[in-house]
């Protein structure tokens, strides 16, 4: 049927002549052979010029597919070569090694660390903030929500996801910080805590969505044979469900971790600009995220080494998130259970 | 009594942990809700036609969000213009034409983990490449530039969706095309790219509404905050949305707050038009195909 309907919406290319059109349409005329190979007008079907046109097409097709590769490998090469120009500048041991970040002052320190601690403070709150709401989401959607249900919760869900993170930002400062405040008194403007909670709400969908996939995934023999056993629903998905859901739902983690070192605007607005070692959520703080932002924000020349430390840090930031990203494909690889 | 099954307890704590999920799944959305509604009640009061057609100013109650709006519109042609073609195809080659190899696999693994890339790193890409090296054809830090990076940002999303619609199209019909003697282009582009070309349109849509709420990377391309002017060309500087709303909400000045959270509105509104497109296209054309 399928076949039908677009057969008859879009004829074949081939060249048709009208003749055999007529012949065709007239059933007693019965069509002779030869006519086709004594009278080539009847009958030009050029195989060698569309052979070539599907040649032409499937290069220029080959050429798009291999912009990503482009892409990566200008990533790379960008970011690896203005990191060499900085590190002939500075050594590397004191970027690894200082202890304050002060790029712009006289007095110039580039440690890394601190923007790094900053990252990290923030992205665990996030992951103390999404881990569970998202856990408990994908749960609720593939165990416990009737189909109806879940047909209203999950785009729900993915509205989340689709908020731009400037949005986030503007929730983050001008929302959840005040409220904050109301509850913890010495808490600043601008802080770790708010930034990070809000950032948490911004990767839940993710933890949730690819949560869901691995725990849908479970085959429903499990289910019945822990039913079987006499196990209730909880005790299922807490000892059967879930483990064997394990790979995907660690997977989904890392990935969120990635993302969440990787995000910038709801750090940049809301966490602020205060490069300062030490994991205080309470205070200002700056991100490697928020860093470039700022500077980005002011005029730097190339060639400077505030734009040098630009390409430094996002070869940092850069290496982290392809490691967690790495490190979730080959976990899935590794152990994921595969019920046939 | 040999075995105690305490079905009692095991009940209670079943019922609190599915009572869990279903606080957990609306702490989410309610949070979502309250982050509409604020926007909202923050926002609204401003929202007027002459904050639409308003250029930037120093003073917040005279500023309006005209430039970022033309900017914004600005990125997205250009966007959809350099993405789409290059997606599509990329996605058509490697799901229609490609032989099992390693250059084919190489170039999928590199797709997916393109999608794992932080914005920001593309902004720096952006920055390198196009407002520097490429700066005589792009103006340096122009609206150009923006589109560049922000296809590049979106291509990995549109080459995924155009495979996935590319496999719904059965088989049957590339099978009936070759017999009949047609070469692959010919089958794709007079069968399989028609059938699956609202599923492509869905997913372009989509990510198109990924660049529209974009951030970080314009700003790290060095996109301006104060652009008193609508772009008339592609290598003019520019401001976007995203980056009005950044700017205003980074003022001290709670007038500014307003226009933020009024410019947030606005965003949101484009977003879901273009969400809703998207939702019809796809119901409407997965009504006649199935």
């Amino acid at each position: 049927m399928l076949l039908d309907s677009v057969c008859l919406s879009q004829r074949p290319k081939l060249r048709f002549n009208s003749k055999i059109a007529e012949i065709l349409a007239s059933p007693r005329q019965s069509v002779p052979m030869e006519s086709f190979s004594q009278n080539p007008s009847l009958w030009q079907p050029n195989r060698q010029a569309s052979q070539q046109t599907d040649l032409l097409v499937r290069s220029i097709l080959g050429l798009f597919s291999f912009v990503s590769v482009a892409t990566t490998a200008g990533i790379v090469l960008t970011l690896f070569f203005e990191t060499v120009d900085f590190f002939r500048v500075i050594p590397i041991w004191r970027f690894f090694s200082e202890t304050r970040w002060t790029p712009l002052f006289a007095s110039a320190q580039f440690g890394i660390i601190v923007l790094i601690s900053a990252t990290v403070l923030t992205t665990s709150i996030a992951i103390a903030v999404a881990l569970p709401l998202g856990l408990l989401s994908a749960i609720c959607l593939s165990e416990y929500a009737s189909p109806k249900v879940r047909q209203i919760l999950k785009p729900a869900l993915e509205v989340l996801a689709g908020v731009p993170t400037v949005v986030y930002g503007y929730f983050a400062l001008l929302f959840v910080t005040p409220l904050l405040q109301k509850i913890i008194p010495g808490l600043q403007g601008f802080n770790a805590l708010s930034a990070g909670m809000v950032l948490g709400i911004a990767i839940t969908p993710l933890i949730a969505s690819l949560s869901e996939d691995a725990i849908y995934a479970v085959p429903r023999s499990l289910r019945d044979g822990s039913y079987a056993l006499g196990a209730t629903k909880r005790e299922t998905i807490v000892s059967v469900v879930l483990p064997a859901a394990l790979s995907g739902i660690v997977a989904s983690v890392i990935l969120a971790v990635s993302r969440a070192i990787g995000e910038t605007m709801i750090v940049a607005i809301a966490a602020g600009q205060n490069a300062t070692l030490g994991l205080n959520p309470l205070v200002s703080t700056m991100t490697m995220t928020a860093y470039i932002v700022q500077v980005s924000l002011g005029d730097t020349p190339a060639g400077s080494i505030a734009y040098q430390t630009l390409f430094a840090v996002g070869t940092t930031l850069f290496v982290m998130t392809l490691g967690l990203n790495v490190f979730s494909f080959w976990f899935v690889r590794r152990f994921r259970e595969k019920y046939d | 009594m040999l075995f105690n099954p305490q079905l009692e307890r095991r009940y209670l704590w079943d019922n609190l942990f599915a009572s869990a999920t279903w606080i957990a799944t609306g702490l989410a959305i309610l949070v979502l809700l309250v982050l509409l509604a604020d926007v909202l009640l923050d926002g609204s009061p401003r929202l007027s036609w002459q904050f639409i057609t308003s250029l930037p100013s120093r003073k917040p109650e005279l500023a309006g969000i005209a430039a970022a709006l033309g900017g914004s519109i600005w990125l997205l042609v250009l966007t959809a213009l350099i993405a789409f073609p290059i997606g599509v195809g990329a996605g058509l080659y490697l799901e229609e034409f490609s032989i099992e190899s390693w250059w084919s696999r190489l170039i999928e693994i590199n797709i997916s983990n393109l999608a794992g890339v932080p914005s920001i790193i593309y902004g720096l890409l952006g920055l390198q490449v196009f407002a520097r090296w490429m700066q005589p054809l792009t103006g340096g830090r122009s609206v150009l530039t923006g589109a560049l990076t922000l296809a590049l940002l979106v291509l990995p999303v549109i080459i995924v969706s155009t495979r996935e619609a590319l496999r719904t199209v059965p088989d049957g019909l590339r099978q009936a095309g070759f017999a009949l003697g047609a070469t692959r282009w010919q089958v794709v582009s007079a069968h399989v790219l028609p059938l699956a070309l609202p599923g492509i349109m869905t997913g372009t849509i989509l990510a198109l509404s990924r660049a529209i709420g974009e951030t970080a990377a314009l700003i790290t391309i060095g996109a301006l905050t104060f652009v008193p002017f609508i772009p008339n060309n592609p290598t003019s500087p520019f401001t976007a949305l995203p980056i009005q709303i950044y700017n205003w909400v980074s003022r001290p000045q709670q007038g500014f707050h307003v226009n933020a959270a009024a410019g947030i509105i606005i965003l949101m509104v484009v977003l879901m038009m273009m969400n809703a497109t998207a939702i019809l296209l796809r119901n409407r054309f997965q009504k006649t195909l199935t």
